[in-house]
Order: structure tokens, then sequence, then C-alpha cells
């Protein structure tokens, strides 16, 4: 049941393999070697020193520390989220939008895994917090950034027809409706898309690492399982989050469609 | 600006038999794009704006009609339309656009069951098959979609109109028409703000014309 150490040996045989792909790139002229070299090295780099800072955090033990961190990659993700989308929500729009709801879908689906489902002791315990969050929060900036920019780049393209509506005296929540239900429902199909094809397309990473590190099959199975749960309540509450957060921002008190609040992404297609 | 002399007015129907004053009153209308606007419409008077493309004339309309931030005030008989939330105020002065939105695919999607009954009795009115209400958007033709529109906003019947080109797309034919229907709700006392760029149209039809200059709106 005890996981097979690697020493850095073993890992410098598997950068062969590396090596092998900069040799193709050069052999069918990819121009890729450069690239892929690079990206090799901040792969190691990156999360070497994430294990030290892990090591570091669990270590310390400190509840702060650990809701720092969390923090941290809290910020980060809803950055990503945020740089999605080609518009961009006036004063900093996007990124409220981005990290409040990336904060909210992160932490009611960690706290409620780690209060009923997991329960370390203490439920903080870094070991489990600090993974489990990283893990809800990949599927979140997913669910998180398909949605803001399916909701932002529909607004744009649909402005007339939800303008049309406004003029008509219909109310700005109802004639955001349906871009609304089409923009959580575009978050949504990875996450199902996921669930459908685990175990039969590709075996899911989590029970990946817990059968390689000697766990039981039946065992990694079941919190393969419960992972992808969370990941699914934390993508729809992302992209919830996202989409009325953004549209409350695209609308003022008299119920106006705002798209003055909106300009397309500095770089890349200026038209 | 001088008053022009004031059009023969039919009294006004229903709410706000009392008031007294004009039907539209607006005031120090403005934003950063375009006015200060001031101007009063009496019931079943119709206005014909014209002016070159990019005057401000749609910019205007959208304003009285809340629908881009202003300041200023615009009333309705006697009611401030702040004191109004905003949808119940495009309920009851509703802005038809150049170029009509569309939400649903189906055609009949776009009306309520009253609107719906409303329509397909007023559709043959505008030369409009009644077949087309059971159809899809994209299969109207530019001027079928116009007059779509105009019969979606018509539906509401609101005491005022904001009709932007209502007729940009008909030919001569379906213009009658048009003004035909239009003609009638003026005489029930419907209050009319149009934009046109036949500067025909705004004589047959305005009781007053004016021309929006430079973001403005003056004589014509």
């Amino acid at each position: 049941m005890n996981p097979i150490l690697l020493t850095p040996f073993d890992v410098a045989i598997a950068a062969v393999l590396i090596v092998l792909d900069g040799v193709l790139s050069l052999l069918l002229r990819l121009d890729l070697h450069t690239q892929l070299a690079w990206a090799a090295a901040r792969l190691v780099v990156q999360l070497v020193l994430i294990g030290f800072v892990l090591r570091l955090v669990f270590a310390i033990a400190s509840p702060l520390v650990t809701l720092a961190v969390i923090l941290v990659m809290v910020s980060i993700a809803g950055r990503e989220v945020a740089a999605r989308p080609e518009q961009r929500l006036g004063r900093f729009g996007n990124y409220a939008v981005g990290a409040s709801a990336v904060a909210i879908a992160t932490f009611l689906t960690a706290i409620l895994a780690l209060t009923t489902a997991i329960r370390p002791q203490p439920w903080y315990d870094a070991r489990y917090a600090i993974p489990l969050a990283g893990i809800i929060l990949g599927s979140v900036l997913n669910g998180g950034s398909l949605a803001l920019d399916s909701l932002l780049g529909g607004v744009v393209r649909e402005r007339a027809a939800i303008e049309a509506q406004l003029a008509l005296g219909v109310r700005f929540s109802h004639a955001m409706r349906g871009l609304i239900r089409a923009s959580v429902r575009r978050a949504l199909l990875p996450i199902i898309n996921q669930m459908s094809a685990a175990g039969v397309v590709t075996l899911p990473g989590i029970m990946t690492g817990q059968i390689l590190a000697g766990m039981d099959p039946m065992e990694a199975a079941k919190y393969q399982i419960l992972l992808i749960f969370l990941l699914s309540g934390g993508s729809g509450l992302a992209a919830v989050a996202v989409v009325y957060l953004a549209a409350m921002r695209l609308t003022d008190d008299r119920q106006r469609l705002r798209i003055d609040r909106l300009t397309a992404r500095a770089r890349g297609s200026r038209s | 600006m001088g008053e022009p002399s004031p059009p023969p007015i039919p009294l006004p129907q229903g709410e706000g038999e009392c008031f007294r004053g004009p039907r539209l009153r607006i005031i120090a209308l403005q934003s950063h794009l375009a006015g200060p606007f001031d101007l009063a419409l009496n019931a079943g008077e119709c206005l014909a704006i014209t002016g070159p493309s990019g005057s401000g004339k749609s910019l205007f309309l959208r304003m009285v009609a809340d629908l881009d931030p202003n300041q200023g005030e615009v009333f309705l008989d006697s009611v401030e339309r702040r004191s109004l939330p905003a949808h119940e105020w495009r309920r009851k002065v509703v802005y038809s656009a150049a170029e009509p939105g569309w939400w649903h695919e189906g055609v009949a999607d776009h009306f309520d069951a009253a609107a719906m009954d409303f329509a397909r009795a007023t559709a043959p009115r505008l030369a409009l098959a009644a077949a087309l209400l059971d159809g899809q958007v994209v299969q109207l033709s530019t001027g079928e979609r116009q007059r779509m529109a105009l019969l979606r906003a018509l539906a509401l019947r609101s005491p005022v109109l904001l009709l932007d080109e209502p007729t940009g797309a008909l030919d001569e034919a379906s213009t009658t028409l048009v003004e035909d229907v239009l003609r009638e709700r003026l005489a029930v006392g419907v209050t009319i703000a149009m934009v046109t760029h036949s500067a025909a149209q705004a004589v047959r039809l305005g009781h007053r014309h004016l021309r929006m200059a430079d973001r403005h709106l003056v004589l014509a």
C-alpha cells in the first residue's frame, strides 16, 4: 500500500522523452524545440516550487496561512476568468465579476466537501484544503470563463434583440433570460462531457494518481466520483454567479442595456 | 425655439382625461451626445423629425424612451417618467427602432396572446399575409420585418409612439398603408414622434416638422 517513491534520477529518465520530442521537432522542422524546452523547464520549476511551498505550508499548519494561499489561488483564477472574453466591462468589471464568482463558488464547494464528505481533523487542514481548493478552482475557472465570454459576446451580438424587448416594455431581467440560459448551458457542457467520458474514454487524473500512490481502485473511484461532483457543483455555481454579476453591471436603475460599459479588448482584433 | 401653430386636437382618450396640458412634455432632455431638447406634444399630434444621418434623431427618440442615459424630465400627461418603473414607462412611450431586433425564431413568439389577436386583425391592413405570423423571422423580407415590428409596437396600444423611420424599407404602396394606420392612431389621440428621411412624408403626416441639425432640433 506504500507508494513507490521516485528519485530525481527516475524523473531524469522520463525527461529523455522530452529530448525525443525536441529531436522530432528538429527532424520534421516543426520549430517547436525552443518552446518545448521552455515549457518543460517551466513545468519543472513551477511544480518543484509549489511542492516546497506546500511542504512549508503543511508544516506551519496555520489556518491563516492556508487561507492566504487559497486566496492567492482564487485571485489568479479570477484574473484568468476576467482575461478570457473579447469584451471588457468598464471599471475593472471583468476582474470584479471573475474574482467574486470564483471565490463564491470555490469556498462554498470546498467548505461543503471538507465539513461533510471528507472531514479531515481539523476540517481546514491545509493538506486537504489546499489541493481540494486547487482542483475545484480549475473547474470553476473553466465554467466561469466560458459563461462570461458567452454572456459578454452575446450581449454585443444580440444588442438589437435585447433593446427591442426593452423598448416594448419588457423588464431587463426578462429580456436577458435567453442569453443567461445559453451562457450557463455553455459553461456546464464540459463538465457533463467529463462525467460521461470518465472511466470509459479517460481514467481521470485523481483516480490515476491515487492508484499509482497505492490506493485500492474502488476507494480511488469513490474519491474520484466525489471530486467530480464537487467540480460540477463548482462550475455551476461559478457560471451562475458570473452571469448574474455581469448582467447587473450591464444595466442601471432605469433597466437600460448599458453596452457603453463594454469595450473590446485593446489587443488583437480591433475592428 | 418658437412654437408653431398647434394642430387640430382630438380629445385624449381614456386615462388622463381631466388633464388639460400636453400629452408629452420634454424639458431640458439631454446627454453628452445630444440636446438639450424642449418640446411639448399634444394628444393626437404627430411630430416629424428629419435631418442627416448621425445628426442625433435616433438618440433623441431613445432618450425619450429612456433607453440611453440622459438628464432632464419627460412627462406623460402629468406623470414624470422617473415616478414609474422604467419598463412601465416604455410600455406607454413605445420606441420602435429603424432596424428592429428579434429574439425568437418564430414570428408569433414575439406577440403575447392579446397582441396576437391584434396582430391577426391588423396584419392584412399592412398587406402582411396572416400566414407570415406563423412563419419564421428569417423568412420575412426586410419590408415585411419592418411592418411586423410596427405591428408589435402598435399592439401595445400605447398613448405615445416613437417611430424611427417606420417606412424606411417600404415601397410606395406599403408606405401608404402604414401612413393610413398611423393616421387612424392619431385620430384616436395617440401622439407620434417620427423620424423620417422623406420630406414629403413629414408634410403628409406631421402636424409639426422639425429638423435635427448638429444634435439640436430646429424648425424645418
